[in-house]
């Protein structure tokens, strides 16, 4: 029974990495960028919420109204600003950019809100469960999170094959020139995508918040969850970004269930047997 | 056949190796001329050259763009703190051995993350300094996540007066400096060396002309952590401390390098040496600072990237065709 619930709370868990991921793969997709600021954005994200609950007095789920314009926002102008000249036939620019803007938003956030580790209060919901038979209960705050994974999962998967953006995107992560010559501008497209990919990073964070403490240094480690949940589920495939969440977080619910120090490492090691004996990964679509 | 041959030298690389060849003089004699302090800053310096000059040849030459080489720093130190406390292995012969350690792990990890395509493969490259960090926090024979320091016999087994130790310890990072730099020059001139500017320039290109690339990468992967791995061992021997935390560290180890090659010029060999004097002439006037010198670095890295992807170095050889070491290939017509 102990086991079938670690099991549990790693599914639960890995709905949260499923939506880091979510952003990192929707950006590669469209765009071939692996935004190494990614898990920092995370992290800057949860700092947004952290100002908005404090300073307008609301709870950390009603503070997403704020958070994901202000973070979609800032993906834009981040694209249009700075990433969309990096892009090109060269791996070298995109890569060193993102890193330094990890490194300048790690050590800004350090610099603002220092290093002690802080924690969003979402109130009487966070202690609530559900008992589902058998001595099992579920956390309702958890089951949140779930379902708001699956939202935003399936959100994007409508957006992606529904919807004329979504068909911009598939057009552009196609063919960057033809696409130009149907009379998209590319510039613009991608700034929607990071746009969108950071209102993404946006729930992720405020999620992040309330469910734990954080502070600025543990970008780098959300980036890496992200990016093992993508390559388990198979490149470009969104439904496969929530098996490989799911497989990370019950990898490392399992781990530290046997041990508390084994608890990330499990999560690794897991990444690292579906690298060696499927590299493709589990859902693949594209070939990156 | 036999009327032409390929000319490395030019006037800029004879008076650039020259005046490289007397600053290693100068260096060497360092011991007489320089405090204890200083002594302690030029080994830092030549560390930051040598790791930045292996981070250039894997990330500059061949393409591997790695953001995980602390991995190697990290496995060389801790390599070296378990043979000098657990087997009792003389701390300057672990140096050695740390680099071989490093090179047989590098070769099954290299075959796992060259799975990873472009882009992936440096974040790749992170999970594994990450695993690697983790699992030094879970060696309980060496204190796991609190670190360890090497005990007195240990370090008395170097040499018996402090000031002896120290002057050991510098001359081993201006030795190692001086090895990796000549390696890579050596290496660049040789027909390896033109196969990977080849690959620099265009990966395409280079394999349709015979290049075997996947090979080439595969070996610089494995050199570069094997040199990684002895920089890395002196460094902390010379801290006499060790944690996960330090060994593993991606700013130390990462950031730092990779923003030293990026200012001074990535893919070419004088880029990490210019990069590594503007870094610490930057950081002993803005230390002070904290988390703002970093984040200074950063931007100017950004900007750098944008404006001037060559680097500075880049901007001086493109305006005056300089180089320091002898590694152009001019073919020059024999006269009979």
């Amino acid at each position: 029974m102990e086991w079938l619930n670690t099991i549990l709370q790693g599914i639960l868990l890995g709905g949260l990495y499923a939506m880091f991921a979510a952003g990192l793969s929707l950006i590669f997709g469209v765009m071939r960028l692996v935004n190494i600021a990614h898990g920092d954005l995370i992290v800057l994200a949860a700092y947004v919420a952290l100002v908005a609950t404090q300073t307008l007095g609301i709870n950390p789920i009603v503070s997403l109204i704020v958070v994901v314009p202000v973070m979609a926002a800032i993906g834009y102008v981040l694209q249009r600003g700075l990433l969309n000249r990096t892009l090109g036939d060269d791996l070298l620019p995109p890569l060193l950019v993102t890193f330094g803007l990890s490194v300048i938003i790690q050590n800004g956030l350090l610099e603002i809100f220092t290093a002690d580790s802080v924690k969003l209060n979402a109130g009487a919901v966070e202690i609530q469960s559900i008992a589902v038979g058998g001595g099992l209960a579920l956390g309702v705050l958890p089951l949140i999170q779930f379902a708001l994974a699956i939202a935003v999962i399936g959100g994007l998967q409508w957006l992606f094959y529904r919807t004329a953006l979504g068909r911009a995107f598939r057009a552009t992560s196609d063919d960057q020139s033809v696409a130009q010559l149907m009379g998209l501008n590319n510039a613009h497209v991608f700034g929607l995508a990071m746009a969108l990919s950071l209102a993404i990073v946006a729930v992720a964070g405020v999620l992040l918040a309330v469910r734990a403490n954080f502070d600025p240094s543990m970008g780098p480690a959300r980036l890496i969850f992200g990016f093992e949940a993508v390559i388990i589920g198979g490149l470009g495939s969104m439904w496969g970004t929530l098996a490989g969440g799911i497989i990370i977080g019950v990898a490392q619910a399992i781990g530290a269930q046997i041990d508390p120090g084994w608890n990330l490492l499990a999560g690794h090691i897991a990444f690292l047997i579906v690298l060696a004996i499927r590299p493709q990964g589990l859902f693949p679509k594209v070939h990156g | 056949m036999s009327d032409f041959r390929v000319q490395h030298a030019s006037w800029s690389s004879r008076i650039g190796t020259t005046i490289v060849v007397l600053a290693f003089v100068a260096f060497a004699a360092a011991p007489w001329w320089a405090d204890r302090a200083n002594l302690r800053l030029l080994s830092e310096i030549f560390a930051y050259v040598a790791l930045a000059s292996l981070w250039n040849l894997l990330a500059g030459y061949a393409g591997l763009v790695s953001v995980g080489q602390q991995a190697y720093v990290g496995l060389g130190a801790y390599v070296l703190f378990g043979l000098a406390m657990l087997a009792g292995v003389h701390p300057l012969a672990a140096i050695p051995l740390a680099g071989i350690a490093a090179a047989i792990v590098a070769l099954p990890v290299a075959a796992l993350i060259f799975r990873l395509r472009g882009h992936y493969f440096a974040i790749g490259t992170w999970v594994v300094a990450e695993v690697f960090r983790l699992l030094a926090a879970q060696t309980t024979a060496l204190d796991g996540g609190s670190g360890t320091s090497l005990p007195a016999a240990v370090v008395v087994s170097i040499a018996s007066s402090r000031q002896m130790r120290e002057f050991t310890i510098y001359w081993i990072a201006l030795a190692q400096v001086a090895v990796v730099l000549f390696a890579i020059v050596w290496l660049l001139r040789s027909r390896y060396g033109l196969a990977l500017t080849a690959i620099r320039d265009n990966e395409l290109g280079a394999r349709s002309n015979g290049v075997d690339v996947a090979r080439i990468k595969y070996c610089v992967y494995v050199a570069v952590a094997f040199g990684t791995a002895m920089v890395g061992a002196l460094i902390f021997l010379q801290k006499i401390r060790i944690s996960p935390d330090t060994a593993f560290s991606v700013n130390d180890w990462t950031a730092f390098v990779i923003f030293i090659t990026v200012i001074g010029g990535i893919g070419r060999i004088e880029g990490p040496i210019i990069g590594t004097v503007i870094f610490f002439l930057l950081r002993q006037t803005l230390a002070d600072l904290g988390a703002i010198y970093l984040l200074i670095l950063g931007v100017v890295a950004i900007a750098v990237m944008l404006k001037a992807p060559k680097g500075l170095w880049g901007l001086i050889a493109d305006r005056y065709g300089w180089q320091v070491f002898p590694l152009e290939r001019r073919l020059v017509i024999n006269k009979r």
